[in-house]
């Protein structure tokens, strides 16, 4: 059996764990602990390890997704999840510009483990409060190549899509390697 | 779409930032403990600004310059209370009291003071509303956003928050392709334009403060200035290379080109039936 991953990854709250729930076909392997720090009380539980889901390919192949823990303390996690990737998706929460920055400083910290293909999800775009796209992108200094895709982790079609336009980087990334 | 927050979490050199690249029309609202402030852009330039708590009227504005004396002033409020902005300046230019320009001499002053007030708000409500401008009876300006930009760099102290702006000094520079962006219409210092003349995306920031032998505090509060002023953008520097999968393990489970594209294209198909 061959084994791929894909890593999601972002800052606290940003809606990882919603994101691998909406497609993964095994419940979510979930590790999560209730929130103590006052500060980070946005929501009651986040993940301290990693979330890990699953689709079955085929009979010879499996995709696994792994989710990082938001947290920065818990970042001595992201090499090692990193290892291996097929490529990454960067969740940023659009209705929270507080984390715009942390999301940047996730994005590069990943480049830097692994020159794998990422997209950025914009998660939450149902919200009236979500910001626009466009002004999204020019706070998270996001190059024009780069994709910036409108995400709702709950609804499996958004997930969807945005792990469609991962993989329709890989494949672009592969082209261009081709070409050269 | 919403584009509000907390000058806590997005400051206003970003926002200014954000209204210059986007090139947006509308007025930022910005609520603090006890004003508020309305700044008006048209297509990312500064139009227009008013402080809540004060009188912003062209007469008001005109005397506080030492435009027209304190008897003209008290004329103004008693015989043209009624007038608009744009009449009362028509009115005083025909009159020979003031010139044009002195009006938009004055009118860029007071606005300018208006954002640079904005700069000490650490905190704040913040939200921009698409195409609303101020009432047509008031004058308007056009000031470029990159020197007030630069100016409010200036005045950051907090080393944090340079430090998560610019978490590392290994990145190098480069001038950004954005189309009516000419760094030789900034103000910039002696000291700024030193670091100018370095940036190469063969220069990593580092490099750059030790040829102008700045402190790493320094360094960021320019190339902060520089990269919210929309002039430049961050880098890898040229010629480093990248390290390959970590520990050297293969990202796909087979190493033949067309085997690995069937791969992901097996995967495409899966997702695509979810």
């Amino acid at each position: 059996m061959q084994t791929v991953k894909m890593v999601v990854t972002g800052p606290f709250s940003a809606g990882k764990t919603e994101f691998i729930r909406s497609v993964s076909e095994i419940d979510v392997v979930s590790t999560e602990r209730k929130i103590s720090s006052e500060a980070e009380k946005v929501k009651d539980q986040t993940t301290v390890a990693m979330d890990f889901g699953r689709i079955t390919v085929d009979d010879s192949l499996v995709l696994y997704l792994f989710g990082t823990p938001g947290q920065r303390r818990f970042d001595f996690m992201w090499e090692i999840l990193s290892e291996g990737m097929l490529g990454f998706i960067v969740m940023v929460d659009s209705t929270r510009p507080e984390t715009f920055r942390e999301a940047r400083n996730i994005l590069e910290t990943f480049r830097a483990y692994a020159p794998t293909p990422y997209v950025v999800a914009a998660n939450k775009q149902d919200f009236k409060e979500a910001w626009d796209l466009d002004d999204m992108r020019i706070a998270l200094r996001l190059d024009a190549k780069v994709k910036l895709l409108p995400c709702v982790a709950t609804e499996k079609e958004t997930v969807k899509g945005v792990l469609l336009e991962l993989l329709y980087s890989i494949l672009e990334e592969m082209d261009k390697n081709e070409a050269k | 779409m919403a584009l509000k927050g907390n000058l806590r979490d997005f400051s206003v050199t970003q926002l200014l930032n954000l209204i210059n690249v986007a090139q947006k029309t509308g007025t930022l609202v910005v609520e603090g403990p006890s004003e508020q402030i309305w700044v008006s852009f048209r297509e990312g330039k500064l139009a227009f600004a008013r402080n809540g708590q004060e009188d912003g009227s062209l007469a008001t504005v005109l005397y506080r310059a030492k435009k027209i004396s304190a008897a003209q002033f008290r004329a103004i409020q008693e015989r043209a209370a009624n007038m608009s902005d744009k009449e009362l300046g028509l009115l005083l230019i025909n009159a020979n009291y003031i010139t044009q320009q002195d009006i938009i001499n004055s009118l860029q002053a007071y606005f300018l003071g208006v954002v640079n007030r904005l700069f000490t708000w650490v905190e704040g409500l913040f939200h921009f509303e698409n195409d609303m401008m101020p009432p047509d009876d008031k004058i308007t300006v056009r000031i470029s956003l990159e020197n007030i930009i630069i100016e409010g760099s200036r005045r950051m102290r907090e080393w944090e928050q340079l430090q998560d702006e610019i978490p590392s000094l290994e990145v190098a520079m480069k001038f950004t392709d954005r189309p009516g962006t000419n760094i030789r219409n900034v103000n910039l210092s002696v000291e700024e334009w030193r670091v100018v003349s370095y940036i190469n995306p063969k220069n990593t920031i580092r490099q750059v403060a030790k040829a102008t032998n700045k402190s790493d505090l320094e360094i960021r509060k320019v190339v902060y200035g520089l990269l919210q002023a929309g002039l430049i953008e961050l880098v890898r520097p040229e010629g480093v290379v990248q390290p390959a999968t970590p520990a050297g393990r293969p990202a796909l489970p087979v190493t033949n080109k067309e085997d690995q594209k069937s791969l992901i294209n097996r995967i495409i198909s899966r997702i695509r039936s979810i």
